[in-house]
């Protein structure tokens, strides 16, 4: 995914010109750092997340499954007719909304970071490969990598998903499996470039192994672009597992996830707007603060990274 | 030219192929057509003589081949729940979604086109601030859940526009925009950059130096060479924006491929989903290519490369 304005070539270009309109350079140093300013914020609310998902348990104002018809549908409690115990509201069998997003959320993140460590590391792995073998290893990974990003992601994850059945580890498998090619078209490009460099041009002339060179002189380049990407894939496998439990292909209710609680929120929109507000919210939020964390992360990292 | 040309073509076909691939491992590796087509309570049997009646025990890359054989005549079988022909079933969804997916590039231009062009003539103004901070949170914006909060708006509070449904221009106003919406940020970022790029280069000094007014340069001499990132990447982004109209589908019970997709996911129904696959890849590349070789015939530069 591309961020918002990179500081690339054409901020390259616009310090080049510093000399004809001398503010600029100092306008973009400023909001470079204006930009970090918003990664650390961004990185306090992410944290505030994960605490409250972490902590669920012994945090959440209800028990996320415990049902009370009496208080079915309740509006959250700033509105007519809200009850008091419910912050947020209740959905059509009277769950507390609140105390079920705090564990939904625990779904979104296990899912959202364990799916982008399983392609960081295929996408990796098949990006040093391509880039520092070429020839027919790199056709091959280059052809896999075109077949993946033509299709969208989308439905692939859904058909793979309607074959083995829907599962947390099933979802964390398929995204997981599906994201690579991301990972593996920047790494390649990247690992080329350095390839390039002299000081793999000296491992090589003093014998070192393949392993040797890649693993000690080229990932050690790698590591600001990997973590940035996977900053910024994290907030997209999260968008895909809620879609997926949105449409009931994911995560299975009763089990709270912002996702399946959009779903059923959906069928009461008619008079309970709340119930699939809050949860969509919570997505938007959160992919929200991870995209700006990604890139603070990449100003501040990889200034030349192009994403 | 042409050997551009052929070279797209064999990539085309190379990339078709795993495109099959994929949708044939999907219900042949993945899992078992039999498991799913019997019940679970028939017997050992009864497995084995579907396995043979299918064709299913014989090794699995002859199965793939008169798959694929079959597939490249349009007969992708028929569909386990509906007992008419999968393609005839795609097919028929085809031009809804092909519709929508027009209408949200189009309200997606709509918007990010005056807004790139406007950040990047403005560079660093409040506007351009402005811009950021719309496409930033506009990219993290699930499509599904703008839709739902269009809906409770738009049909449910105002009650202006149908919740659902397909047929007259009204229908088509919420899934376009929605789509649009998630279309616009990062095409509108890529205007922006192009035409900085472009409005440094000494062409543009040229064209003003002869004395053109400044509403033509921009029109006529940056406008045009900024599109063609544009057209590219609006290209690649296809795909994309086709994954964007399946999420839209889904979320106004729109009649095209997606929505049949997810309901024949959801009956089991294999034939049907591994056709719309394959129908809709092939759109995708299809599109590629025209953009590729739109891209080369403007752009002499690319064909090279």
């Amino acid at each position: 995914m591309k961020a918002v304005s990179s500081p690339t070539k054409m901020e390259l270009v616009e310090v080049g010109h510093s000399r004809v309109d001398a503010p600029d350079f100092g306008r973009a140093t400023l909001r470079r750092l204006a930009r970090l300013r918003w990664g650390l914020a961004a990185a306090g609310i992410l944290l505030l997340v994960v605490a409250t998902s972490a902590f669920a348990p012994w945090i959440a104002p209800h028990d996320p499954l415990a049902v009370d018809i009496r208080h079915r549908l309740s509006p959250p409690q700033w509105m007519e007719g809200g009850s008091p115990e419910h912050l947020l509201g209740t959905d059509q069998v009277g769950r507390d909304l609140l105390a079920r997003m705090m564990y939904g959320g625990r779904v979104s993140l296990v899912v959202g970071v364990g799916a982008v460590l399983i392609s960081a590391t295929i996408g990796v792995l098949l990006g040093l490969g391509a880039g520092y073998f070429g020839g027919s290893t790199d056709w091959t990974i280059m052809t896999g990598i075109n077949v993946m990003l033509t299709f969208p992601f989308v439905l692939l994850a859904l058909a793979v998903i309607a074959v083995l059945g829907p599962s947390l580890t099933n979802m964390i498998i398929v995204l997981g499996v599906a994201g690579w090619p991301i990972y593996a078209r920047v790494i390649r490009a990247e690992t080329m470039a350095i390839f390039e460099r002299d000081f793999v041009l000296a491992g090589r002339a003093l014998g070192m192994s393949h392993v040797r060179i890649v693993f000690r002189q080229i990932v050690p380049n790698l590591v600001s672009v990997i973590v940035v990407i996977a900053t910024l894939q994290v907030a997209q496998v999260i968008i895909l597992e809620s879609f997926l439990s949105f449409l009931g292909l994911g995560i299975q209710p009763p089990t709270p996830a912002w996702g399946n609680m959009l779903g059923e929120g959906r069928l009461y929109m008619l008079n309970s707007w709340w119930i699939a507000t809050f949860p969509g919210l919570a997505i938007f939020l959160t992919t929200l603060v991870i995209n700006l964390i990604g890139n603070a992360l990449r100003d501040w990292l990889d200034p030349h990274l192009k994403l | 030219m042409r050997r551009y040309i052929v070279r797209q073509l064999v990539q085309l076909v190379v990339v078709i192929l795993g495109i099959s691939i994929l949708a044939f491992a999907i219900l042949h590796v993945l899992g078992d057509p039999v498991l799913l087509l019997l019940p679970q309570n028939a017997g050992k049997e009864e497995f084995e003589r579907y396995r043979h009646l299918l064709g299913l025990d014989r090794p699995l890359y002859v199965q793939y081949w008169k798959f694929l054989s079959r597939a490249a005549l349009g007969d992708f079988g028929k569909s386990w729940y509906a007992d008419t022909p999968a393609f005839t079933l795609v097919l028929e969804r085809m031009p809804p979604t092909i519709y929508l997916t027009f209408a949200g590039l189009a309200v997606g231009l709509l918007i990010a086109l005056p807004l790139g062009i406007f950040a990047a003539l403005k560079r660093n103004s409040w506007l351009d601030s402005l811009c950021t901070v719309v496409a930033v949170a506009g990219q993290a914006a699930p499509i599904f859940w703008l839709g739902i909060m269009l809906i409770i708006v738009f049909a449910v509070r105002l009650k202006v526009l149908p919740a659902s449904g397909y047929g007259s221009w009204r229908n088509f106003l919420m899934p376009a925009f929605c789509l649009g919406a998630a279309l616009a940020p990062i095409t509108m970022r890529l205007v922006r950059s192009g035409v900085i790029e472009v409005m440094n280069m000494e062409f543009i000094k040229t064209a003003r130096a002869k004395g053109l007014a400044e509403p033509t340069v921009v029109v006529k001499h940056a406008f045009r060479n900024a599109c063609i990132p544009v057209i590219t990447v609006l290209g690649l982004q296809f795909g994309q924006l086709l994954g964007g109209a399946i999420i839209t589908e889904t979320v106004f019970a729109w009649p095209g491929v997606a929505t049949l997709t997810v309901e024949s996911i959801r009956n089991q129904d294999f034939p049907v989903v591994q056709c719309a696959v394959i129908l809709l890849a092939l759109l995708i590349v299809g599109v590629n290519l025209i953009v590729d070789l739109i891209v080369g015939f403007i752009d002499p530069r690319i064909r090279a490369a």
